[in-house]
């Protein structure tokens, strides 16, 4: 063959084989697209991508109640919530320490805001709560200071408790405070708890750890120079009431021997963590919380998608909400449900505007373009208040009416505040969404077609019928899905003009991100949303096609 | 703007001599938050124009997003950057900005400027110290507001908060707030609760149905607003016989417009709005935000902010300072809701309630409203 040389493959002008040099300008050009639709992709990928992936995760998310109560949620896994008692001892004195660390760090009222969704007044346990560890605390830091005073002293419990070989304990500590609040908390802290004393104490060097780590870190302290907060006294009290330790301390002869041994022959308050929450507060020993906190300490939970549709998650699992407040099937079906009727009088309305933009002679169909155009350019909310006026019962509208005598001066038509304002407000606005995808699609439509039909026999509703109808549904399937999406969305012309049959499931979404705080029900939600018309998209390129669809030419 | 705004800051860290004022710690730049309209028009009169006049250099940036502050502001935590100083809340607002741990805590006498007499900020400001993080600033009440040309023949005009829900007498649509807060205390009290035991009983799903089966009996008679100039609006355009709304707006429709509108004080809901400083501040913004917010809420300031706007001082100390207003002349002082005459029978927003019963009345309500 003549294009083969017989030594090898064939090469390019530059003597590089023509494969690899045509492959790197194919390589060069797909660089140089891709370079040129960058800023889009990054734009969707910032905007859209994101955001959206964010929703989805949030919408399960539930990380905050084993971030907040480790070892509760670790101790409560024992409790059986049928006995119908409170949980047991264990638990109360976990949800000591770990309150009094979110106490610390402020992180419990985040916690109590997240279960009062759930169940009602714990926001303020929580918060009530918080406030009341330190009082816990003092109990035991008085009997302590009361036997050896030196106990009172930040630099006597600093020396006591450091040492060497502790470094786990404190990247284990570490890590916890750093789930707590979110923070790195990375930094040097000047204290090092001693293996021995982690060993003979392991509860106390844990609080004092605790401690050391947020004095010197989050306020910036010397940790030698500051007395121990009161988990720490209550730790020590802990770890002395295990009668094995006595024997243990009695052979210890490391900094502060003396004192602890002072410490285990005296009676510690016999407080039990379970009476101190209990004289807080009542609802602490009430099976009802513990069963909220137990349902819903996993770290994904199907709670907010339950809510979302009307259904709760329990301790015996999925059941329907109470009858009075059941509200967001209702919601979404309203949604759809409006959506289609505001859908449909945007083609009975946009459908003859469009054909007379298409068939008018250009200087008349331009000045009805701008008809069409000016509202478009008008804003949302100015066209949304006009409606207002025009509506209201003392409106444009129904004064019309009453003067021309066709509606009874004391029974003048209530258009607003229901869904009558909505359908009509919103077809209004959406109406160019219809019009220039029908407009731009029947311009297509070439008049001799209609001409032809006619001059065949056919009568002027058997040409429009089987003729040019036929060629103008691309654009309606176009305009149908533009108007029914952004109509499903659409919230601040509801809000306006809908009262309380009027208005959309995006209410609630906007209301949970704003002002119940609920993000997590209204991701949920804003994904139900995102999913119904997804499907309903589906359903539509099953029956239609999207094929069929021309935004234009 | 918005955009610009980290950008700016980027900037003005690089270029940190810009950003610090003249006396080398506190930023020579700040955003305050309210909600636009007349209040914050008085806000400017009263305390950043002087402000300003004082500190030659500060540039105030005012930003109107007071409604939704705390979900902007839980963003603005979320993203790791804050563009907002000071920022105008209500109450319940400020609690559950502080308990998301959003808001600064605050020691009043430590923060804020004592009374001229000597007395603590703390005492002068009193139960009003809403939680840890709220500095108060007014006093302001949700009041009924009717048309006095719409009063049937013969009748009284309406004085007691129960003939909001007496359709015999007082024919028409009245206008309430679209939310539980204020009208299920209003239905209760009107359907023969003690005014003492409304929150027991709001406590109980049998006392929530009750304030809900009570308004229910006027439902139909019922538009919901959700924006405080609703109700002046509807007043004006005739299109109900009464309305709840906020008192300063009731004052400007009657006095400012002339409007055909009476005040009735009866059973009015107090409640308060102020600052918060957001927490994580650089120290040089947080020291001027505290600037600012000491200077913003001393007694003379305070009193000077009824001049422009019939909402009452937080401050004891203020309430004799209150003079007349800037341009109408009027003597402001009996069209504050704290006035004796107004005052006979008041309400106090439940904060603690409402933090906790709040998401779970008002899913009870809206579920009523759908019905």
């Amino acid at each position: 063959m003549s294009d083969t040389t017989g030594s090898g493959p064939m090469l390019a002008a530059d003597g590089t084989p023509l494969k690899e040099s045509l492959g790197r300008a194919l390589r060069r050009q797909k660089i140089r697209a891709l370079a040129l639709i960058a800023p889009l992709l990054l734009f969707v990928l910032l905007t859209f991508v994101i955001p959206i992936v964010s929703m989805l995760v949030r919408s399960v998310e539930n990380q905050i109640v084993s971030d907040t109560l480790p070892g509760t949620i670790a101790a409560l896994s024992e409790w059986d919530s049928t006995q119908g008692n409170a949980p047991s001892e264990d638990v109360f004195q976990n949800l000591f320490f770990d309150m009094f660390n979110a106490a610390e760090a402020k992180e419990h009222t985040k916690l109590g805001t997240r279960l009062n969704y759930e169940n009602t007044g714990l926001a303020s346990l929580f918060r009530t709560s918080g406030r009341s560890m330190d009082d816990i605390g003092e109990v035991f830091q008085d009997a302590i200071e009361d036997t050896d005073a030196r106990f009172d002293d930040g630099a006597f419990w600093y020396e006591m408790m450091s040492g060497a070989g502790g470094d786990t304990l404190v990247a284990d500590r570490r890590a916890r405070w750093a789930t707590l609040t979110g923070d790195s908390m990375s930094g040097d802290i000047g204290f090092t708890p001693s293996q021995e004393i982690a060993a003979l104490l392991p509860m106390t060097a844990t609080a004092y750890t605790d401690f050391a780590i947020w004095t010197a870190i989050e306020d910036d302290d010397v940790v030698a120079e500051e007395d121990p907060w009161e988990a720490v006294y209550v730790a020590l009290a802990v770890d002395l009431r295990d009668p094995s330790r006595a024997a243990a301390i009695a052979g210890y002869n490391g900094a502060g021997a003396d004192a602890l041994q002072t410490l285990t022959a005296t009676e510690m308050p016999d407080l039990t963590f379970a009476d101190a929450f209990a004289d807080l507060d009542e609802d602490w020993v009430s099976p009802d919380v513990w069963e909220t906190v137990q349902v819903y300490s996993p770290s994904y939970t199907s709670g907010y998608f339950l809510n979302s549709v009307d259904r709760e998650l329990t301790i015996d699992g999925v059941e329907a909400r109470p009858q009075n407040e059941q509200l967001y099937i209702k919601l979404f079906g309203r949604t759809l449900w409006m959506s289609l009727i505001i859908t449909s009088s945007c083609i009975l309305l946009g459908y003859p505007v469009a054909w007379l933009l298409a068939n008018l002679p250009v200087r008349t169909a331009n000045v009805l373009m701008i008809l069409v155009l000016l509202p478009f350019w008008t804003s949302l909310l100015v066209r949304t208040s006009a409606w207002k006026v025009l509506l209201q019962q003392q409106g444009v509208i129904n004064e019309l009416l009453v003067w021309l005598g066709f509606v009874d001066d004391a029974n003048r038509l209530i258009l607003m505040n229901n869904s009558t304002g909505t359908i009509i407000a919103m077809t209004h606005i959406l109406l160019p969404f219809m019009i220039l995808p029908l407009y731009s699609v029947m311009k297509t439509i070439p008049p001799t077609y209609l001409r032809a039909a006619k001059s065949l026999g056919a009568t002027n509703w058997t040409a429009f019928w089987r003729v040019y109808f036929p060629q103008s549904v691309p654009g309606i399937g176009a305009g149908s899905i533009l108007v029914f999406i952004l109509a499903i969305g659409y919230y601040i012309t509801p809000e306006i003009v809908g009262g309380t049959d009027g208005v959309f499931i995006s209410n609630r979404i906007a209301y949970h991100i704003s002002r119940s705080l609920n993000w997590g029900l209204a991701a949920a939600l804003g994904t139900i949303l995102l999913v119904l018309v997804l499907a309903l998209y589906w359903v539509y390129d099953q029956i239609v096609g999207i094929d069929n669809v021309k935004l234009g030419g | 703007m918005k955009f610009n705004k980290p950008i700016l800051a980027t900037m003005a860290l690089g270029l940190s001599a810009g950003a610090v004022g003249a006396d080398g710690h506190m930023a020579s730049d700040m955003t305050l938050v309210s909600w636009g309209g007349a209040y914050q028009q008085s806000q400017i009169s009263a305390y950043a124009d002087p402000y300003v006049a004082n500190n030659p250099g500060v540039t105030v940036t005012w930003d109107e997003s007071s409604a939704e502050a705390v979900a902007k502001l839980r963003a603005m935590n979320e993203a790791g950057s804050i563009t907002w100083d000071v920022v105008d809340v209500v109450a319940a607002d400020a609690l559950r900005l502080c308990d998301e741990g959003l808001a600064l805590e605050i020691d009043a006498d430590e923060v804020l400027a004592a009374a001229p007499d000597g007395t603590s900020a703390s005492d002068d400001f009193g139960d009003l110290l809403v939680g840890d993080c709220f500095i108060p600033q007014i006093v302001y009440s949700t009041t009924f507001g009717y048309r006095t040309d719409m009063v049937p023949d013969g009748v009284d005009a309406p004085s007691n908060i129960c003939d909001v829900f007496d359709l015999e007498t007082y024919p028409g649509m009245r206008a309430l707030e679209k939310r539980p807060i204020n009208n299920v205390e209003w239905a209760l009290l009107c359907d023969g609760v003690a005014k003492e035991d409304v929150y027991d009983v709001l406590a109980t799903e049998e006392g929530q149905e009750q304030a809900l089966a009570k308004l229910d009996t006027i439902r139909d008679s019922v538009i919901w607003w959700s924006a405080g100039a609703d109700t002046p609006q509807l007043l004006a355009d005739g299109e109900i016989f009464m309305g709840s709304t906020y008192n300063g707006r009731l004052f400007a429709a009657i006095e400012e417009q002339g409007q055909p509108i009476g005040m009735m004080w009866d059973a009015q809901v107090f409640d308060l709005d102020g600052w918060i400083i957001p927490e994580g501040l650089s120290d040089e913004r947080l020291a001027r935000a505290l600037d600012f917010v000491k200077f913003a809420t001393d007694t003379q300031r305070l009193a000077d902010q009824a001049k422009y706007i019939s909402y009452g001082p937080a401050r004891v100390s203020s309430a004799p300072l209150v003079g007349k207003h800037a341009t109408l002349g009027i003597d402001m002082a009996p069209h504050m809701p704290t006035d004796p005459n107004n005052a006979a029978n008041t309400f106090l927003y439940n904060y603690e309630f409402w933090a906790d019963y709040r998401d779970d009345i008002d899913a009870k309500f809206q579920a009523w409203l759908a019905q």
